[in-house]
């Protein structure tokens, strides 16, 4: 197979960082452009629950512009894990995080690392659709609002944009004023996505996104995801090892805290390493 | 547990659960109708001239050319009375001093109930109290009185084994054959006609001040009053308690120090209401002085401590039950801690808030003991609102208590004191409701 420019200087990259990864992809998967440099990496880095060490020692590196799904069974710390990236395991008071894992070359954690700053960069969708009580256009604009957009017709462009970006426009564009509680629970996932695009995140984390959906709902966020590839890194947790494979292009496996396989999607659903990783994908156990 | 069984236990239930509910209903009737029908009665009665005269002096109100003529036609039959009057008295004149004696404290007593009546008779002094220069304004008043004048009470203490029994006589037997004794059946037939009961709206019971202690008047200053107290109270309590909410609920960590707060949140709670009237007195007037005696100010920062714990913990309610998936979307948007609680926390919060702080507002309304040492005065002018630093008003919970049971004519304002009752409970009623729906609309409007 006929290498890219692009690919190769994203294995060169791959190779300098330490991890177990190669540059793989599915055939009928395309490359994208400029991606492939590690956005977010992990170094030792563990976080603990109190005494508990819910991610334990994870080495990684989060490549950009590709979707990289996070697997593993109930309480393995995938999602401990993807909350660390923005930091909302803040909101826990006896979490606390060693060794480093770095944004852009910046130190998440770091003493003067801004959380309010890297949560901006870092948008995150999470498992219960949860727009605001307010109107679906509040519920957009409130991001660009917080950082100083308030100038009417920029934030109506904003809207516009982010919900054709989420595939939401052609069906909410006429009742933009009304309760954003009032639409259907997809519908409420794809205005949680725009909320977060509106902000413009260099980093989307989907958390379990489609867990609280029917099939239908489902493959329109899956749609979308596919639509964000390449224009933003996305990091999705799911439960849904079909859903893993059709969306993502890397895949990280999680068991007990620790990051058992890190490879591209394909290699790891067809010829995983470890043997714990084979027994989970065959279904064993879950 | 057979199904049977099962059954009856259900059944039971649902029978013990609604008749205590009937027996509720039944219980607030039994409060609410004499209040209501007594209280109607003070705004809307069978005013007599007296009472025209008396709006038409005092307030300015009323046709003075229709009063005029009115005293006029009264004054006809009523100079017939004065007539009588002065008969008998020529003919006391000539009387033995022994059969003097013997009409004497008799007649004292007509004079008093006609002067009560009519208003001073002529010949009497100019009274100085209000309630001497005006007869009685209110028929069913003028009622009671004519049937003082026509009969005697007396005690019949014949049998020992028995509590006392109260006959009457008719006073016309002790006047027989004397020039009096023709004013009694005059009086009977003709007291209408001196005194021209008219159905009457008084409005001006909630709009006018009270006039020589409430014999007559309206009770805007106990309204005005409880009204000022309370509106203090919440300028306060409300911000100070969101800010205490919001402060547990956000920023509090899980420590001692916060444990040691919230209990002692809880037994602020429960501190009984004139422990918070003592607290006022010896803390806000004689510690910290913020004005001389009892004031409005110093009521409303007492009443204020006293609903400081209800508000906290309503609005602490409240902003727990704001689901915690908002604070994570705002968050997560690149929001600060202070920004999202403005502007995703609390807007969502603002029902129970609201309807926690209007409970309260309602609460510090009716409250009697925290103001009988801070701010509450019996019998007191209207205040302005500059006044409100410095003086102490009349107010509705205390005036209720003190008119029923420490006013030197009690019995005689009746109407009045259900008219207060009844005022209170209008005003806390209407809170209570304009709560209600206010949280409705907020929910309507957050639920789309």
């Amino acid at each position: 197979m006929q290498m890219t420019a692009g690919e190769k200087e994203a294995r060169e990259v791959a190779a300098k960082s330490d991890t177990n990864r190669e540059i793989f992809l599915p055939p009928e998967r395309q490359r994208v452009k400029d991606g492939g440099k590690p956005h977010v990496s992990a170094k030792n880095f563990s976080i603990f629950y109190g005494d508990f060490e819910a991610v334990k020692k994870v080495n990684a590196d989060i490549l950009s512009k590709y979707v990289t799904a996070i697997i593993g069974p109930s309480g393995c710390g995938k999602s401990t894990f993807l909350r660390a990236i923005n930091r909302m395991n803040d909101l826990i008071p006896s979490c606390y995080t060693t060794g480093t894992i770095m944004f852009d070359g910046e130190d998440i954690y770091g003493r003067f690392t801004d959380e309010v700053q890297l949560r901006k960069k870092i948008g995150m969708v999470f498992q219960k659709p949860n727009p605001f009580p307010k109107s679906i256009f509040d519920n957009i604009a409130y991001g660009p609002r917080l950082h100083g957009v308030n100038d009417k017709k920029t934030l109506e462009e904003i809207v516009e944009k982010s919900l054709l970006k989420a595939a939401l426009w052609d069906e909410v564009k006429d009742r933009l004023d009304r309760n954003a509680l009032g639409l259907s629970g997809g519908q409420q996932q794809r205005l949680c996505v725009a909320r977060t695009l509106a902000v413009e995140p260099e980093i989307l984390l989907l958390d379990e996104p489609t867990s609280a959906l029917d099939p239908k709902a489902t493959a329109k966020i899956e749609d979308l995801i596919e639509e964000l590839r390449g224009s933003y890194t996305i990091l999705i947790v799911t439960h849904n090892m079909q859903q893993a494979s059709r969306v993502s292009d890397y895949t990280m496996f999680y068991y007990e805290g620790d990051l058992v396989e890190y490879a591209p999607t394909k290699q790891l659903f067809t010829n995983p390493r470890d043997q714990v990783t084979e027994d989970y994908i065959t279904g064993r156990f879950s | 547990m057979d199904l049977g069984t099962r059954k009856i236990l259900d059944r039971s239930f649902t029978a013990v659960g609604i008749t205590s509910i009937l027996l509720m209903a039944a219980a607030l009737l039994v409060v609410i109708v004499p209040i209501f029908t007594g209280g109607i009665g003070a705004i809307f009665f069978k005013g007599t001239v007296e009472h025209r005269k008396l709006q038409y002096n005092e307030f300015g109100k009323g046709d003075l050319a229709v009063i005029r003529q009115q005293t006029e036609e009264t004054d006809i039959y009523r100079n017939k009375v004065y007539a009588m009057l002065d008969a008998f008295e020529s003919e006391m004149e000539l009387m033995e001093p022994t059969e003097k004696k013997k009409y004497r404290s008799q007649y004292t007593k007509v004079r008093k109930v006609l002067a009560h009546l009519f208003g001073p008779l002529p010949g009497d002094m100019e009274p100085i109290l209000l309630r001497y220069q005006y007869g009685t304004t209110r028929w069913e008043k003028a009622e009671e009185a004519l049937h003082d004048l026509m009969f005697v009470s007396k005690w019949d203490y014949s049998n020992p084994d028995e509590m006392a029994k109260q006959y009457f006589v008719p006073r016309s037997d002790e006047f027989a054959g004397t020039a009096l004794a023709a004013l009694f059946p005059y009086m009977e037939n003709s007291l209408e006609k001196m005194l021209l009961p008219e159905m009457t709206f008084y409005w001006g019971f909630i709009t006018e001040r009270s006039l020589d202690a409430h014999i007559f008047g309206g009770i805007w200053a106990e309204i005005q009053g409880t009204f000022f107290l309370a509106a203090g109270a919440m300028l306060f309590a409300f911000p100070l308690g969101v800010i205490a909410a919001i402060y547990f609920t956000e920023y509090a960590k899980d420590n001692i120090f916060t444990s040691i707060l919230r209990s002692a949140n809880s037994t602020l709670a429960g501190v009984p209401s004139i422990v918070f009237g003592l607290f006022g007195l010896a803390f806000f007037i004689n510690t910290v002085k913020v004005s001389e005696s009892k004031s409005v100010l110093a009521g409303s920062l007492t009443l204020a401590i006293m609903v400081l714990p209800t508000i906290i913990r309503a609005a602490e309610e409240a902003i727990l039950a704001v689901p915690k998936t908002y604070k994570e979307a705002s968050l997560s948007l690149g929001s600060t801690k202070w920004r999202t609680i403005m502007t995703v926390i609390l807007p969502a919060a603002l029902p129970g808030i609201i309807t926690g702080g209007i409970i309260s507002l309602g609460r510090a309304a009716g409250e009697t003991a925290p103001i009988i040492f801070t701010a509450a005065v019996s019998v007191g002018a209207t205040i302005g609102i500059a006044d409100v630093l410095n003086s102490p008003t009349p107010a509705l919970s205390w005036n209720i208590y003190n008119l029923a049971s420490e006013h030197e004519a009690a019995s005689e304002i009746r109407h009045v004191q259900y008219g207060m009752v009844l005022a209170l409970i209008s005003i806390v009623l209407l809170l209570n409701l304009s709560a209600i729906l206010l949280r409705a609309r907020i929910s309507k409007k957050l639920k789309g």
